[in-house]
């Protein structure tokens, strides 16, 4: 008994000095108290020096936390419980916290940098005339291939995929839109489709995929399509240029038949404590200078004009990740179609994942 | 017993924990890297190394990750024990048996549901998330582990041992801290390591209940990981783990000094 | 002796925890159970549990949490018996659960990377001339990892009740002329099946609702119970049929609590 009261002393005591360690730590960070801005993103989403030359430029303390899901940002948000300044969710999402109310309306008198976005970017469906948010990046969804793999074989449209020569050759990535969605293109039916018949038309011809879809994965498909592990991948632009940079044989494509433009958005949560702060932070990262270096960080396409001057020319100019205003015209916002249309794509994603080869 | 150990048994031994150990010494291989990813070994370098040390976020997470796993595995393990207890007591066998139904709910429910239910439960209790609420989550979840781990050395006690004592005059704090604690202290250790384990393991629970300004170190690492992981990571894991295991070590040989008797487990 | 207020008193601590975190949380997942995405009161989600999709799944679940419990258990219960005859025996014991408290995550990164295309497995079987093969997004690996995973819970349970094992018993056995083999199946095993019980509902039940690997190691080739719930609570946000799901769940551990239990009578 003596011994095992022993252990759990010490225990304690190791506690307590630990929690002493936390709490002075912390309070010679900053982290508590005082004027600071909370800022919830997607991780490694942002050039970390951009934060310290805000520090520096406002005096204000950023607290820089990270999420992994549009769905868990948001569950988070509403539980109230927290105190986020400026949260960066993609467009579908930023609808559902707007009929939430989750949302705090922005000040643009406060926003004077807000004229350097391209003006083709600006009033957008999911939020007209942006009184809700601003767009931070944009991108498509494609197809990454490794032509060293294929042969020199090339990838163009949705339907290449079907060959019955690239068996277990595909790696997806885990999205009921995004994979419904190549369906649907492959069949030339709208992204946002809600008609049962052509749901279950694209659900038909995806079963046919199966021989080769090696995986259905989530972020580990950018270490996956790097390391070679399978030579085509269905992903997101800005995933597509991450693994580029780590492997220079890959190549990326937007399938003619056309595909999904994402973009990722700032916004002021009601949970925000800084609404000041939390402007000055939208702001700077609108101004072009900032902006192109975070674009050169993060290597996502930039939504601001002003930024794409300080952006070297290659970047500008390569159409995979800039496409031209043709390619453009067929690329679709994804909508919000509602809770119930919105289960029936994941059922028919789940019975897809549940289709053996 | 059959003390000897033949060379294909040993054989055995040393495969079961090469396997286990495999994946660590892969992390700790490539926490050396001086390239950037888990599959590529471009040279030997020790930046992550001093990356990590720069690095106080991180440290001060790692700390948060220790004290939740060590609060709540005591105060879990004492829970855990008064559980066992009262299971173990128990007199009719349905009250036993829906005891044991009620404390393994938890054990099989998935991460996620009981993350969302604490998630709602807490909100409706009006408690700010943050520390308390994940060290509050842990415990809770820590609590039947503890109980199972306890339950079977209560059950396999003979019951004349407490007879024999109350015989010889002692009182119920006597039986209880001189004959049942004893007896039953190696599954009090193996609950509360077992805790631990699943205290530093859990991420859904915790990225549920967790709020700004506490963050967990696999949390953290379920952040990082949207863009592969970093090999500060691997360093990170790295430390710990020669850390932890000098300290399982240590803590052996000292306790072996101290008492003979490993862990108050009866030798004969 | 106390009176009787104070001899429950002990039990406060651990009812007040049966009360807040399990009985609370059970009520709140079968509310939610009967409302349907919508957020209208409905019995559609049992109704669809019932299609043959997540029948189907049930099924597999099962079938892995089996392979897994039974794959575990005939790796542990060997350990465990050679572990109690090592000379630092506890010691060893510790560290076979060492392994476990490196974060999950990074281990099945670890795991991608031993078992990639072009990762030490492969290079291995290249060399020993079996040749490439495809062991990432496999049933076999996912198998692997999940029973690295649940060892060492299945290993510390027999641990202890092959350590509390009254050696003269085992000598009574053999002095009666009892072979190895038979001394194993007739004094060993029976005496230490409470540690094999709790070994294999440790083991078996979280098996059910494995996520996180599914998805990693199996590239979602495998659907377990738990991926679904997972993913109804985290990504598609219907916590109705996530509920649902999680009932079911619940119920399938009552049942087999039960099951374990009557057999002990047996023993």
């Amino acid at each position: 008994m003596n011994h095992l009261i022993r252990f759990f002393l010490v225990i304690a005591l190791a506690s307590a000095i630990i929690l002493y360690g936390i709490s002075s730590l912390n309070s010679s960070q900053g982290y508590s108290g005082g004027n600071t801005l909370t800022v919830y993103n997607w991780g490694d989403y942002i050039d970390e020096d951009l934060i310290k030359q805000f520090e520096k430029k406002t005096g204000i303390k950023v607290i820089y936390e990270t999420f992994d899901s549009n769905e868990a940002m948001m569950t988070k948000i509403e539980q109230g419980g927290t105190n986020y300044d400026v949260a960066i969710p993609s467009e579908y999402t930023i609808d559902k916290m707007k009929q939430d109310n989750l949302l705090i309306p922005l000040d643009h008198s406060k926003l004077p940098n807000l004229k350097n976005i391209d003006q083709r970017f600006m009033d957008l469906p999911f939020d007209p005339e942006n009184k809700y948010s601003v767009p931070y990046f944009w991108g498509t969804v494609g197809i990454v291939y490794n032509p060293k793999m294929l042969n020199g074989k090339k990838i163009t449209s949705w339907n290449d995929l079907w060959n019955p020569d690239l068996k277990n050759q595909i790696l997806l990535i885990d999205g009921a839109r995004e994979v419904m969605g190549m369906g649907l293109n492959s069949l030339g039916y709208s992204l946002n489709d809600t008609n049962k018949k052509h749901l279950l038309e694209a659900k038909a011809k995806l079963d046919g995929l199966t021989p080769n879809v090696k995986a259905i994965v989530g972020d580990e498909i950018k270490m996956l399509m790097a390391n070679e592990e399978a030579s085509i991948g269905l992903v997101w632009s800005g995933d597509a240029s991450e693994i580029m940079s780590e492997n220079e044989d890959l190549d990326y494509v937007v399938p003619k038949e056309g595909s999904n433009l994402w973009f990722d958005n700032m916004v002021i949560p009601k949970t925000a404590k800084n609404i000041d702060a939390a402007h000055k932070f939208i702001n700077f990262m609108l101004d072009p200078k900032v902006a192109a270096k975070n674009t050169e960080y993060v290597g996502y396409s930039t939504p601001n004009k002003q930024a794409l001057k300080h952006l070297p020319k290659e970047v500008v100019e390569d159409e995979r990740f800039y496409p031209s205003p043709e390619l453009t015209k067929k690329l679709e916002v994804y909508k919000n179609l509602g809770k119930k249309n919105l289960a029936y794509y994941n059922e028919l994603f789940l019975q897809f994942k549940m289709h053996k080869k | 017993m059959d003390k000897k150990i033949t060379p294909l048994s040993k054989l055995f031994l040393v495969i079961i924990f090469f396997i286990l150990y495999a994946p660590i010494f892969f992390l700790i291989f490539y926490s050396f890297n001086s390239g950037e990813t888990m599959y590529d070994f471009e040279g030997f370098s020790l930046e992550w190394y001093r990356q990590l040390f720069h690095d106080t976020r991180l440290f001060i997470i790692v700390l948060n990750t220790i004290v939740v796993a060590l609060l709540s595995s005591l105060f879990s393990t004492i829970i855990g024990i008064l559980g066992a207890l009262a299971i173990h007591m128990a007199k009719r066998r349905q009250t036993k048996n829906a005891l044991l139904s009620f404390n393994n709910v938890l054990i099989v429910s998935p991460d996620v549901i009981i993350g969302a239910s604490f998630l709602i439960l807490f909100t409706m209790a009006g408690v700010k998330l943050g520390f308390y609420s994940v060290l509050l989550s842990h415990i809770a979840f820590s609590i039947p582990i503890v109980v199972l781990m306890v339950l079977p050395k209560l059950t396999e006690m003979s019951p004349s041992l407490i007879d024999a004592a109350r015989d010889l005059g002692a009182s119920s704090w006597d039986v209880m801290s001189k004959v049942i604690i004893p007896y039953i202290s190696p599954g009090i250790f193996a609950g509360f390591f077992m805790a631990l384990t699943y205290s530093l393991d859990d991420f859904a629970v915790t990225f549920f209940v967790t709020g700004n300004g506490f963050s967990t170190l696999s949390v953290e690492i379920y952040s990082l990981a949207r863009r592969g992981i970093s090999l500060n990571i691997n360093a990170l894991s790295a430390i710990l783990f020669l850390f932890t295991f000098a300290l399982v070590v240590i803590y052996y040989f000292i306790t072996q000094r101290n008492k003979p008797n490993d862990m108050g487990v009866r030798k004969r | 002796m106390e009176n009787k207020l104070t001899r429950n008193l002990y039990k406060v601590p651990y009812l007040l925890w049966i009360l807040l975190f399990v009985i609370i949380p059970i009520a709140l997942v079968l509310y939610y159970s009967f409302f349907d995405i919508e957020g209208h009161f409905s019995l559609g989600n049992y109704q669809k549990f019932f299609t043959p999709v997540y029948l189907q799944m049930t099924l597999s679940s099962f079938w892995y949490a089996f392979l897994i419990t039974a794959i575990s258990l005939i790796i542990a219960y060997p350990t465990a018996l050679l572990l109690t005859k090592t000379k630092h025996k506890q010691l060893w014991l510790l560290l076979i659960i060492v392994p476990s408290w490196i974060n999950l995550l990074l281990k099945a990164y670890a795991f991608l990377g031993i078992f990639g295309t072009y990762g030490i497995s492969n290079s291995f079987l290249k060399v020993i001339g079996i040749g490439q093969q495809q062991i990432l997004f496999t049933d076999f690996s996912f198998v692997f990892v999940s029973v690295y995973i649940f060892i060492p819970f299945m290993i510390l349970p027999i641990f202890n009740s092959l350590n509390e094992l009254n050696p003269t018993l085992v000598d009574a056995a053999k002095d009666l002329g009892a072979s190895k083999w038979t001394t194993f199946r007739r004094v060993i095993f029976p005496l230490t099946i409470d540690g094999v019980k709790s070994g294999c509902q440790v083991t078996f039940i979280p098996a059910l609702s494995l996520f996180m690997l599914t998805r990693l190691i199996a590239g979602n080739r495998v659907i377990t119970l738990g991926t679904a719930i997972e993913q109804h609570f985290l990504v598609t946000q219907d916590w109705g049929m996530g509920s649902t799901i999680a009932v079911f769940l619940i119920i399938i551990m009552v049942l087999i609590m039960l099951l374990t239990n009557t057999r002990k009578r047996g023993v």
